[in-house]
This record gives C-alpha cells, structure tokens and sequence, in this order.
C-alpha cells in the first residue's frame, strides 16, 4: 500500500462516510473502453503519416531566426578601430551579472577605440548570460550586438567566460587592425555618425611604423593568408 | 554646523518651507534649514565646508518675508537658497510646492545641459554625478537645443594627477573655492567671461610661487602653469561633475563595481578618516570620509592616492627563508621554525634588537613590546628609526605615553595663538595645516625653523629664524611679542619629532610651555609613532608610560603579563641597536616596517648582524638582506588602530579580507615557537590586556627630562637642515608616478651669504657629509638664516640618510657646482 493511500484511508475514515469520486474524462463508450490499452498505438500510426521534424544537428545545422539572441559580438568601426569605449553600461544593465568589464585610457601609442577610452578587459560569462539582450539596448556606440551563433557549451568552465579576443568581431576586408591612430581630424562624434568609411594613408603610415608585420596591411596579406593555411 | 555650542545662547528663527515650519539657528541657510526636515533642493556650488558662493543658480526657491509692515513679501524672482540666510517668518515655497521654482531651477538645468558634453559613458563621474541626478530629478526630459556645443580640447592635465575636462564643467568654484578658502593654493581660477568662461591655472610667478614648481611638466593651458598642491585631491572629489578626474582613477571603474570600507589613512600621525573603494580585491581609490573631529571633509593627495605600494609586483605573498644564500619560498612552519631557531640562538648569545618602525598599528606595537621583552628577554626595542635620544624617551614617557587626549583639532583651531618647534605644518602635518589654516587671521602663528616654509608662509606665521641645534636656545631666551601672544588662554606650542635631534630642545619647549601656560602637542610624522609610545616600544618605556627602569613598574607589568620578571638591563635605543648590529654586537635583528635608505647604517647593521627577522609587506631592502622573511598584511588588509597625535583611538576594521596576517599574529606565533605565550592573538585580546595595564600612576613614569642646549657651532659652519616633504620617495608612495608628479621639485635652499660663501650663484649646489659623501641638487636662494643649508629628506635626488649619511643638525661642507 502505498503512501498516498494510507492517506486515503485516513481522511475517509475520518470523514466517517463513504465518498465516492468522478473523473472529468469523457467517459468511453464499450467499444472505447474494449480498445483502451492499445489506444496508445494510434498515435504512433497517425505520425507514419506527417513530415519528419526531426533535425540532424550538428551534421546539418539548421539557422535560427535572423534575430535570434546568440553569442555576443564586438564590433569594429569601418577603419579596424574598436567600437567599445568600455562604459561598462552592459555590465550594469545585465541582470545576471554576466559582464566584466574594465577600462583603460586610449594614448597616442595605443589607440584602440576613438576617443579617451577603450576597454582593455571585455568578459562575458555564458555560465551566467541568460540571452535577454538588455546589454544590446545599454550600448551607447552600439558596439556591442548579437550574433546568431548558439553552440555555447563546453567541457569547462573557464572555457565559457569569453574574453575579448574571443567576441570581437573578425578584421573585414579592408580594415586595420587596432590599435592605430583615428582618421586625422576626425573626432569620436564622427565615427559613431560612420562618417569614416576607410583607412586612410596617415594610418597605414603609423602602423607600418610600428607594426611592420601587421598582418592586416595591404602588403602583408598575401604572407597571412599563407600563413593562414 | 557647530552643534557643540551653548544651545541655550543660540538665537532661533523660525520659518516656514513647503507648509512645513522650522526653527533654525539665526544665520542658517535656506537651504541648510529645508535639510533639516528632508527637504531637498538640488545645488552644485553649495558646499557645507565652503563659503556660500551662488555660482550655479539651481537652488533657485520662492521666497517671501514679511516687510516692515509685517505683510508678507514675496521676491520678484527665485532666490538662490544656498546664499540667503533664513529670517524670522520667512515663507519658502521649493520645487515641489512652487511651480515658478521648478520653472527656474528646470531652466537653469537646461542652460547648464547647453554647453554640457554629456559623455557619460566615458565620463569617471557617470553612475554618481549629481548632474546625471539632478538633470533625471529635477530637468527636462528632452533638449532643445540643436546647434554646436562649444569644444574645449580635454583633458587638460592640471597636474600630473589632477585632470581638467573644462566641457563638463558647470563653472560652481568649488574648486577654486577650495583651493583658495581652505587650502590657500590659488593655483586655479575662473578666466574668461560668457560661454568661454573656464577654470584654469596661472603663472605662479605672477602669483609668487617661486620655487615651489611641480616635479613632472604639466600642460600649461593659455595663460598657465600646473597645479601643485598637497590638497589637490580634494577638488576631484567635491567637483559636482566629471570635470576634475584624478589620472589615478581615470576610467577605472564604476560605482556599482566598487565596494567602499571605512578606514584610517597610514600617511600620518592625523589619523583621517578615508573611505577605501576596491573591486575584487583591488584598491582602485581613496576619497576623504567625513569626520568633523578629525579631518573634517578632506585629507591629503598622499592619504587619497598613495596606495598601491601594497600591491607592487614585490608583495610578499610567502614567507621567505634564506638557503644557501638565496631567499627561497618556505611554508609557515618552515620559517616559523627557522626564524625561532636563530633568535634562540641570538638570545642565547649577545642578544636580539627590535626595530618596529613607526607604521605599525596600536597592537602590533604591543606585541613588540611584548615579544621584545618577554620571548627575546632585552629591552634592545626601539620604532624611532629617525632622529631620536633619550630626552626624547623621557619626555615621552613623562608628558605624551597614557596621557589622554591632549590638544585636539578643535582646540588647534581655537588657540588664539600656536607655537610650531620641529614641525612643519604641510609637509609633516597634513591635516593639521588645513585645520591651522581654518583660522587664518584669527590666530598667532609663530614658526621656529630656518626659513617660512610655504605652509608656514600660507598660515602667515611670524618666523622665528634658528639653525637646526639652536632650537633649545631660542626656546629658551623667548620673549616679547611670542611669549605674550603664548600666554594667551588656550594657546598651543606644537614640537615636531625632528625636535628630538637638538639636545634641550623637548626641555626647553616644556619649560616654555609651563612658563606661559600655552599647552603641549606632539605631532610625529608616521602614523605609528603615537600608538608606539602608548604600546612601550621604547627601550626605556613599557606600556602606559611606565619607566622600564623603575622595578615597581616592572613588577606591575610582568604580573600582569604572567612573567616572573621583565628584563632589567639598560634598553639601546634604535641608533645604538644599529650601531650595535652593525659592530657584531648583537647576534640578531628583528625588523619592522623599516626602509634602510631611510636610515643611516641600518643597511650595514642588517648585513652585519648574524641573522635578521624582518616583517614586511613588500621585498623591501630589509627584507632582501635578512634571513627570514615572514610577510604581514598592509593596513587595508588587517584590522587595528592607529592612535593620532591628539591620542584618539583611530580603529579600523579590515578593508580586504586576505589571508595576510597582521604584526601581532605574526609575533604570537613566533613567541610560542619560542617557547613564551604573548597572548596576543587578537585584537580583543591585546586590547584587554592595554586596558588592563592602564596609564602609569605618576612615580612609576621617566622623570621629566633636564637637558641642556648644545653649544652653537662655529661662525662659518653650515648646518644641514632637512625635513621628509609631503609628497616624496618615500616607500608608502611607491608605485604612484601621478601623485609623484605633484610633488615639489627638489631643490636645496640656502641663504644669500651662505650661497656666497660656498661659491654658489646659480644651478647647482653639492652638498658633502663628514663620511665624504655628497648631494648635488638645484638650488634656490632664499631668505633664510645664514650658515644652514636645507635639503628634503627623501626627494628624487636627495636622499639624505642613504646619499649623504650623516643627519640633519650636523656640518656638512656646500660648495656651488654639481
Ligand atoms: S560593449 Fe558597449 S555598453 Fe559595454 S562597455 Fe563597451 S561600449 Fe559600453
Ligand atoms: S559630468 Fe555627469 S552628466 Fe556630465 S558627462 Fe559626466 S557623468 Fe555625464
Ligand atoms: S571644475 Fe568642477 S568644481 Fe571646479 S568649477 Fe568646474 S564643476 Fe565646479
Ligand atoms: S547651490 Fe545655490 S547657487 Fe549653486
């Protein structure tokens, strides 16, 4: 006997009455209550008949919708320079506690974002990240958004807080990698309007002068694809 | 507000805010008397430590007062309530019962918002900036304005440290209020008129800051030059927007990153209250916490920025051992046992010195004392790793040891008259010259020292011209106009610890005192010193300001320690220990928070002596030559009490929790190793027992010291004089090179004649010691006594005790040219 019964038991001899209990189910005919133990059939049968669902991932991966909220991203400005200014406003706005982030001051030698300040640490936990984007909507330069990407797991757990090499956005055709200096005459205003579209000279210039190997400049790519491969 | 006033005497007013009525004392603010019953009108310029200015206008409320025919009488426009003081039956309506003054202070706050960068994102001041505040509490939503903010280039670097964004500036002079009011550094101003109206600094030599240029260039901004001052900190933290940043703190990290802990600044003997701001284990700042007995509302640049010495990359994590000849990483037992090892031996054979330094806290100054005396057996114990003797022990022990709190804040600011012998107000002071300062022009201030330093020159004191061993003389033969004004009731006659140095000096300022009536401070520098004294680590004094000569003191002090007896032999004092060390007199050391450059000898006495203990903090250059190395915790990592100048317990608690153990943890364990119990494993515990030793009845005290005054050194000798500046090399302010950069250039200082003498006219000055050593500085000509040359303590380039050798008050040799 089990527990529940004893129960059972109990109350009703408590009451002092018999009670007696109705289901809400519909009641079954004869011919329905004679089928019943292998009703359980006609649901495997009814699906012989519709189209498969299931997915072959990860062989096939399928892509979610386009904004679906995936894997954070740190974008650049069109030049290669970063566009976190390390605000932490993320940090803040996140409701998990999910993001770290500390600042650090932009020099003549080591311009990384426009403007005075840059973020020299960028970490998000996806232990702890519960994907609701309220870091997207804090950004002020809109540096940070969303990727689609979703496969966020791992066999440990330092593994899962991403650090800033592992967010950034990749180097597109064309961009320089940071740090270099900004446009000459430009101000952070102008980059966050995208009123700079381009590397320019000057700062081919810088970074050939003080990065020689930068894979990013022109001249270099030939040799990084090499090496790529 | 001084509530501490006769509260019966005080006239009242009452008045009426927001339908409310209120009866403040006569002479208070509006805005001070709405705080009072939890009204809130928005301010920038309104400071409660800073005159009232009216800069900002957003405290505008309605006010009305009744005419000379008792009708009520409104203003014709709102009133800044930061600037009007309350009257009888006054009516004032603020923004939340005046619809005109939520009007105007909303077009104030649009006005200030025109010109405003608002770059919160990058801005240090973002998350606690009242303008964010009050632009959300009590502005417009949304702008108007759509034309071209105007543009200054920022930031522009006051000083190394200080930092101006004169965009985000809403023009309040609380800075400049400060700087001129409180600290008497006009270094920054107000220049130009309309939207270009800014904040900036000026020539010092319009202004007569000759010779007081910072040490690093700062940008000059149009017409100026850079910000130096002790107190500059200050304006970063009451700056009521992003527009002073400290380069320190520059987008560090975010009020909701940080936790804040109360604490007790370990710069000086003031004990100032500071607020320790850390995230994850990392001190990022220091702000001044409010404490109207101490500090009132500010501290200085070295409290607020000197802090990351305790972080350096040579923090000492594990004790160290030496083995075969190389300090190599052991475990607590291991060293434990290492370092009980040879100071049994050393005790056994010719005996242990102790050198605590003058940092430690209250109950590590205990254990030393206590460890010194009961697991060593010696009375070899000394913290004052400066300039020291035994009239100094006997003043201490009979005037300053269990004696209370003496002369306090409060009372240095009331003295109608102050006497400053050995002591330099800003550099040696900190606090105290603000508090000095506070009563500019209400107080006599007479400075004994060879020349007006620029803190004694800003309190206007009257120079008492003396070379360094005359002080006893001059005390002495006082007379006249300083005698007088000293006679005053409440007057106060200030000695440095440098006083220590002449001999008859400490006498002669007793003696002084007593003839006048004017009462005694004592104000060392470090922070330790004071709690030292009261702890007995002196060779001749034991807790209480009991006399280590005297038997029945002795007697008391081992009962209650649970000793059969206390060593009986003559203490040596931390010279002697040194030189003792030094001379293989001594088998063993045991060493503090001491730094050997900044102490003659004691380089050489810890690699003479046979075995040395030291307890630190970093690999300093003791710890790099000792034996045994056992690291302890930095104040913001232990709990304990510093007691300050005035003799206020400064207890506080632990900022971050590490596994660092303090001093007396520490020595507890090693005296068991030893084979004798300290019972001082806590704090309660030592706390105890000092409550329980109490203050020495009177005989069992030194006697009252009797020394005489040295005699004058020979016509045409030159005397070194010298003195640690505030802002300096000393090993607390290691790891800063911001708040470096706003100390003052060094530079040697030598009299008109003296400078003929030596040959000198311009440039360089050499200084050479008696052992042969020399100090080649820039120096400046200055209207000082003849036959002295000055020279900082620890400044880049002069470090007297480690390049020179020899100590200020002795003859050295100056000639021109490097
Ligand atoms: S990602 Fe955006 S919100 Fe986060 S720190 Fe960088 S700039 Fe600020
Ligand atoms: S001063 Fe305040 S309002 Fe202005 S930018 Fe800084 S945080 Fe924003
Ligand atoms: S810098 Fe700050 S404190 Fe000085 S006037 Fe401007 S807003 Fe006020
Ligand atoms: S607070 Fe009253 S005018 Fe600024």
């Amino acid at each position: 006997m089990s527990d529940a019964d004893e129960t059972w038991e109990v109350n009703r001899a408590r009451d002092g009455k018999d009670e007696t209990f109705e289901s809400n189910l519909p009641k079954k005919g004869p011919l329905g209550q004679a089928f019943a133990p292998v009703a359980g059939f006609g649901i495997t049968l009814r699906n012989f008949f519709k189209p498969t669902v299931t997915e072959q991932y990860p062989r096939v991966k399928t892509p979610p919708m386009p904004r679906y909220h995936g894997r954070h991203q740190l974008n650049r400005y069109a030049d290669g320079l970063e566009k976190c200014i390390g605000c932490e406003l993320c940090a803040w706005a996140c409701p998990a506690d999910a993001i770290y982030v500390e600042a650090d001051s932009n020099t003549p030698d080591n311009q990384v974002s426009p403007g005075e300040r840059y973020g020299r640490v960028y970490q998000i936990n996806y232990l702890r990240c519960i994907f609701c984007g309220l870091c997207i909507e804090a950004c002020p330069t809109r540096a940070l958004t969303m990727t689609n990407e979703y496969e966020l797991a791992g066999p440990t757990r330092e593994g899962l807080i991403y650090e800033k090499q592992d967010l950034l956005a990749p180097l597109e055709e064309g961009m320089l990698q940071a740090p270099h200096p900004m446009v000459p005459g430009t101000t952070d205003g102008d980059y966050y309007r995208g009123d700079v579209t381009e590397v320019v000279k000057e700062q081919l210039e810088w970074v050939r002068t003080n990065r020689p190997d930068e894979p990013t400049l022109p001249e270099n790519a030939a040799l990084a694809a090499e090496e790529a491969r | 507000m001084t509530a501490t006033a006769d509260k019966a005497a005080v006239e009242t007013v009452t008045l009426t805010i927001d339908g409310q009525e209120v009866t403040v004392p006569k002479g208070t603010l509006i805005i001070r008397a709405a705080e009072q019953i939890g009204v809130e009108i928005p301010r920038f310029c309104d400071h409660p430590a800073l005159k009232p200015a009216g800069a900002c206008r957003q405290c505008l409320v309605d006010v009305a007062s009744p005419g000379p025919d008792g009708n009520l009488r409104a203003f014709p426009k709102p009133q800044a309530s930061c600037t009007m003081a309350v009257t009888e039956g006054m009516v004032v309506n603020t923004q939340h019962t005046s619809e005109e003054a939520d009007r105007a202070q909303k077009g104030v706050m649009e006005l200030l918002l025109i010109n405003h960068p608002l770059d919160c994102p990058v801005c240090d001041k973002g998350g606690e900036c009242p303008l964010q505040n009050q632009a959300m509490s009590h502005g417009h939503s949304e702008t108007r304005f759509v034309d071209v903010k105007r543009i200054f280039e920022k930031p522009l670097p006051l000083s190394s440290e200080i930092l101006l964004d004169r965009e985000r500036c809403v023009l309040c002079q609380r800075c400049t209020r400060f700087s001129k009011e409180i600290a008497g550094d006009a270094f920054i101003d107000l220049q130009n008129r309309g939207a270009m109206q800014q904040i900036g600094t000026f020539n010092e030599n319009v202004l007569d800051f000759d010779g007081y240029t910072p040490a690093a260039p700062a940008a000059e901004d149009e017409s100026g030059r850079a910000f130096s001052s002790y107190y500059s900190g200050n304006t970063v933290q009451i700056c009521p927007v992003g527009a002073l940043t400290s380069a320190a703190y520059r987008f560090r990290s975010r009020p909701f990153d940080l936790v804040s802990s109360p604490g007790i600044s370990e710069h000086d003997s003031s004990g100032s209250a500071i607020r320790t701001d850390h995230r994850r284990g990392k001190i990022l700042r220091r702000l001044a916490d409010n404490d109207p007995v101490v500090n009132e509302d500010w501290i200085t640049d070295k409290d607020r920025f000197a802090f990351s010495w305790q972080n350096l990359s040579d923090r000492l994590e594990r004790p160290l051992v030496r083995k075969d000849g190389e300090l190599v990483e052991a475990s607590w037992p291991e060293a434990i046992a290492a370092a009980a090892a040879g100071l049994k031996a050393a005790r056994d054979g010719k005996g242990v010195g102790v050198l605590p330094g003058g940092r430690v806290t209250l109950e590590d100054a205990y254990a030393y004392g206590k460890f010194a005396r009961v697991a060593l057996g010696t009375n070899d114990i000394d913290h004052r790793t400066r300039l020291a003797s035994a009239e100094e022990q006997a003043f201490l022990g009979s005037t300053v040891a269990a004696s209370g709190l003496g002369v306090t804040f409060a009372d240095l600011e009331k003295a109608p008259s102050v006497l400053m012998v050995g002591f330099e107000p800003e550099d040696e002071g900190g606090v105290v010259f603000l508090r000095l300062r506070k009563s500019l022009g209400k107080q006599k201030v007479f400075t004994a020292a060879p020349f007006l330093s620029r803190g004694a020159e800003k309190l206007a004191a009257s120079l008492l011209p003396v070379a360094p061993g005359g002080e006893a003389a001059l005390l002495d033969g006082l007379d006249g106009d300083a005698v007088e004004a000293l006679s005053a009731e409440g007057a106060v006659i200030i000695v440095g610890e440098r006083l220590a140095a002449t001999p008859g000096a400490l006498t002669a300022a007793a003696s002084l005192a007593t003839r006048t009536g004017a009462r005694l401070a004592w104000i060392p520098r470090r922070a330790g010193e004071r709690g030292a004294v009261e702890a007995g680590t002196l060779p001749g004094l034991l807790p209480g300001g009991r006399a280590a000569t005297d038997a029945t003191a002795r007697a008391g002090v081992a009962e209650a320690w649970g000793v059969d007896s206390l060593p009986s032999t003559e203490g040596r004092d931390a010279a002697a220990i040194i030189a003792a060390a030094s001379a293989g007199d001594l088998d063993a050391l045991v060493v503090g928070g001491v730094t050997a450059s900044d102490v003659t000898g004691l380089a050489d006495a810890v690699a003479n002596a046979g075995f040395v203990v030291s307890l630190e903090v970093r690999r300093s250059d003791v710890a790099e030559q000792a034996d045994v190395v056992l690291p302890v915790a930095p104040p913001s990592e232990k709990a304990g009490t510093f007691v300050n100048w005035e003799g206020r317990l400064r207890s506080f608690a632990t900022a971050i929790a590490t596994d660092a153990l303090s001093d007396y943890r520490v020595l507890d364990i090693l005296a068991r190793e030893l084979g004798a119990d300290l019972h001082a494993g806590t704090i309660a515990e030592i706390n105890g027992e000092l409550a329980a030793l109490g203050a020495a009845p009177a005989p069992q005290r030194p006697a009252v010291p009797a020394a005489k005054a040295p005699k004058a050194p020979k016509k045409g000798d030159v005397v070194l004089a010298s003195w640690h500046q505030l802002i300096d090399e000393g090993a607390l302010q290691d790891g800063e090179p911001y708040l470096a950069g706003t100390g003052r250039a060094t530079v040697a200082r030598v009299s008109k004649a003296t400078a003929k003498a030596a040959g000198f006219s311009e440039g360089a000055i050499t200084v050479t010691g008696a052992t042969g050593e020399s100090i080649s500085v820039p120096a400046v000509i200055t209207d000082m006594v003849d036959g002295v040359v000055w020279l900082p303590t620890k400044s880049p380039g002069s470090w007297v005790a480690q390049e020179l050798g020899v100590a200020p008050g002795t003859v050295v040799t100056v000639k021109g040219g490097a």
